[in-house]
This record gives C-alpha cells, structure tokens and sequence, in this order.
C-alpha cells in the first residue's frame, strides 16, 4: 500500500502493526509454554507461562490507548479505520488466550502431583494444535494476509472435533475410577481452556480478514463444539 | 414547520407560488437529476469524461477529490453556470423532469431558479438583509408586499438566521459575520424555491461552529430540497451526504454511501485520496 502524505500517521500505523505482532508472540509463547508443560508434565515451563500474563495485560492497556490516540488525533477512515478497529478488537482477543494460557498452566502444576494410570497424549496433541492456529493467525496479522486468515478460519474445526472427543474420554475415565476425578476435572477445563484458545485465535483471523478486505466472513463460522449436548452413559 | 409563522412545509399556498414542486411529497430517492455520458471542454482540455451519476431526490451528495478532479464543474455544468464564458462547452445529457437542461431551448434563468446555488466565500449584495432575499424573489415572482415579507422570513427561517436578523432586517448584510453571511446567501437561494441546491465549499471560510450550523442546516433542507455538496473537508462529506461520488482527473471514479465509501471503498484510488495517501 502507498505511504500517507503525512509520513508520522504511518509511522504510527507501522507501531500498532508492532504493538500487536510484539502481543501475539508473547501469547503464543505462553500457548506453547503451557503445550510443553502439559506434554512434559514439567512445572518450570509452566510457571513460565503465568509469568508473562502481567506483560500481555500491559501490551493489551497501551493497544488501547494507543487506538484511542490515533482516533482522536487522525480520524482514519477506509482501510485505516478497519486496522485500527481491528487492533482494538484482537488485543481484546490476544489477552484472552493469554489468561486461557496462564490457567491451563496453573492446572498442569496441580496435574503433576497425580499418577495417572492414562496417557495425555491426545491432549498434549491438541494443545500443540491450537498452538499452530494461533502462530498461523499471527502470521496473518503480520503479513496482512486475509487468504491465510480464511485457512485459520476454516481450520478450527478440527479442534473442537478433538476437544469432543477429549470430553468423551475424560468422562469414561472418571466413571471407570472416582480416584480420576480430580485430575480428569482439571484435564476437562484444559481442553475447554485450549477450545477457547482456537476461537480466539479464529476471532483474530476473522477480524484480520475484514480489516484487509473490508468485507465480513460468513456469521456461521466452522464450529463444532457439541460437547454441550454430549451425554456418555456406563454402558456406552 | 416553521416556528415563526406557524406554517407547515406542505403545501404553502399563502406564499403564491403556483408550481406543483415534487418538493411536496414524501422523498423517494429516485433520481431527481440524471446526468448520462457527459463530457465537458474547456476549449480543448477535457475536464469531465463521460460522467453518468444519479442525483437522488432530496438527498445529499457529497462530491470529493482533489483539486482539478472536475468536482466544481460539474456543479457548473448543472445550472449552466458555464453558459457565460465563451469556449466552454458540455456535452451529453443532464436529465430533468425529461427535459434535457443542456438542450439550447432549455431557459437558463428559469433553470437558475429551480437550481440554486451558493459558492464558497459568502457573497452578499451590498444592500439590506431583506433585500438580499427579495431581490432574487422579485425576478421570477410578483409577491404583495405582505407575501414577500413573509416569504423572507420564511427563508431566514429555514436558512436558521431568522432569529439572528429579525430586529436588523433593514440594516447592511455585509455587518453580518461571515457564517450569517453565508446562511444569509443560502436564505437568498432557498428563497425562490428551486429543488436542487448546489453548495461550493459552503464552509471552507467559516469557524468550526459556524461550519456545523450550516451542516445542521443542510441536514434541514434535505427534507424538502435535493442537494449537492462540493467539499476538500473529508469529514464533512462524512457527516453531510447521504452518497458520496470521488471524481478523479475529470472521471467519476466511485459513488457510493457516505458509510460505505468511509468504510469499505471498493476503489483503490478512492481509498488512497481519503486516507491521505494521494501522492
């Protein structure tokens, strides 16, 4: 895109691109932190993760202030008001995964002092996922690129088809054994945490997607979250 | 309504005017002027290339682009303005109530009376408020005396001056400040009630207030005159016009709702001129 005929209002654009970029990466890190906790079971890695929450809550109060500034002062319209309006929405959107982060963190720090007589691969496996998604979604918003977004978009799908069937999982092991009830409370608010993560990081693409193109995806986006109606019986 | 006098804006008949104006029924935003392939020369330089834009009735359109971009031309073009300077000429066609305005036969005073217009810099006549606004009425119209004051203080009216000017009506206009000078000159337009309205930079030498006094005014008239708003103001398009056309070296480039091309313009030459990215 050409440059602005006053040099400093791109400067700034240039800085909110930054801002943002600078937030996702320390979320993202956060994702993978808490993904490498869960596979390792390690709580170094996962105290790392609850670390960075006061950063990215930091990162979240100066993209808004930045946007208000830049809304007073510079009045953009057109594809620079969407930019600006879409910072505003995907820090909202960033400090979210990073809470989600922190706390499914928290909960591999309880996890660790259980011996727990089933493998967490599936789970480790998803959150390795949604980390993907979330990197790809802040390429997007890197690069500009709205035809990636729309791949991000689409690809959240198959984690809430994985959280699903972690859900059914869960619940056969705490009837199998009320021992497991407690680790497997914590596992189902894992997935759950990591289920929100993706569409979080959907909302981004999704929001990136407009502010490139102008134009809206569809209002019924890939969403396959059904455990809400799911019921599994002893029989089953 | 009028809060003077009490009137209603439909119909006037105490202000003796026999035309049955579309003005008097509810807006349909069909197009109230239709300009189709029109080319306009001064001598050899080409500065509009065949234009085709729909004026909605009683409607604002907003006109922006840069300097030379044939905005004001084209607002020239539509009360003939250009008729009184030899080599200019326009072609194609300016389509209203199925007359063409462009056809030699067409009257240009009568044209100038159902197509006012007001310029960027406030330009009183150098006589009494009253007069400024009768004057303009006395050359279309035969009124009582009691028929043209009530027709001037219907325009002050309407132009949001009344109450400013009531006590002064007999005193110079040129002792009115600029932004009553310039509701004044729209008084003096509205006065002989034409139904379009062209406004040229209306506020590009008023003070912020007096430039959202006239753009609450627009936002009035609109419910009984079709206007056309020339501005550089970005915003002002913004906030006035219902659509919005971005005319780019003599070429309507996109025309659209003011929210749409604020937000989404679908042409790339439009969202460079209003992000600021003209180079």
């Amino acid at each position: 895109m050409s440059q602005h005929v006053v040099k400093s209002y791109d400067h700034e654009l240039v800085r909110l691109r930054d801002l943002i970029s600078e937030m996702g990466g320390i979320v993202e890190s956060q994702v993978a932190l808490a993904a490498e906790a869960l596979a390792t079971r390690g709580s170094d890695a996962a105290s790392r993760a609850v670390e960075h929450d006061a950063q990215v809550d930091a990162l979240e109060r100066e993209v808004e202030q930045f946007v208000i500034r830049l809304l007073a002062l510079r009045q953009p319209v057109a594809s620079d008001l969407r930019h600006v309006v879409a910072a505003l929405k995907m820090t909202g959107d960033l400090e979210r995964i990073g809470d989600y982060a922190a706390n499914v963190a928290k909960r591999t720090i309880v996890l660790a002092q259980y011996t727990l007589p089933f493998s967490v691969a599936g789970i480790a496996h998803m959150a390795r996922m949604v980390q993907e998604n979330l990197k790809s979604a802040i390429d997007c918003v890197a690069d500009n690129d709205a035809d990636k977004a729309v791949e991000v978009w689409r690809s959240d799908q198959v984690i809430d088809d994985l959280y699903n069937a972690l859900f059914r999982e869960l619940v056969t092991y705490m009837m199998e054994d009320p021992r497991n009830i407690t680790p497997c409370a914590h596992l189902l608010f894992i997935a759950k945490n990591l289920e929100r993560i993706g569409d979080h990081a959907t909302n981004v693409a999704e929001t990136l997607y407009y502010a490139v193109t102008g134009e809206s995806l569809p209002d019924t986006r890939p969403k396959g979250d059904t455990s809400a109606y799911a019921v599994v019986r002893p029989n089953e | 309504m009028n809060e003077t006098t009490g009137q209603t804006a439909a119909p006037r008949p105490s202000l003796g005017l026999q035309l049955p104006r579309s003005q008097f029924e509810p807006a349909t935003g069909e197009p109230r002027i239709a300009v189709r392939n029109l080319d306009f020369f001064y001598g050899a330089n080409r500065a509009l290339k065949g234009i085709n834009l729909d004026l909605p009735d009683r409607r604002v359109m907003g006109m922006i682009g840069p300097s030379g971009c044939g905005k004001s031309t084209l607002l020239r073009v539509l009360n003939r303005m250009y008729d009184l300077y030899p080599g200019q000429r326009a072609t194609g066609d300016v389509m209203m109530d199925g007359q063409n305005l462009l056809a030699p036969t067409t009257d240009v005073n009568a044209l100038r009376s159902r197509i006012g217009m007001v310029f960027q810099k406030p330009t009183p006549f150098p006589m009494s408020i009253y007069e400024n606004i009768a004057f303009g009425v006395k050359l279309h119209e035969k009124l009582s005396k009691s028929a043209m004051d009530e027709r001037v203080e219907w325009s002050l009216t309407r132009a949001a001056l009344w109450g400013e000017v009531r006590d002064r009506l007999e005193r110079s206009a040129l002792g009115l400040s600029g932004g009553q000078q310039q509701r004044l000159c729209i008084a003096r337009t509205i006065a002989v009630r034409p139904d379009v309205i062209l406004l040229d930079e209306p506020t590009s030498a008023l003070d912020p207030i007096s430039t959202l006094r006239i753009e609450e005014l627009i936002d009035e008239l609109k419910q009984d005159f079709t206007i056309v708003i020339v501005t550089h103001n970005m915003q002002q398009a913004a906030r006035c016009a219902d659509q919005v056309a971005f005319f780019y070296l003599g070429e309507l480039i996109e025309v659209g709702t003011a929210a749409q091309m604020f937000t989404a313009p679908r042409q790339r030459r439009t969202q460079d001129y209003i992000t600021g990215r003209f180079g």
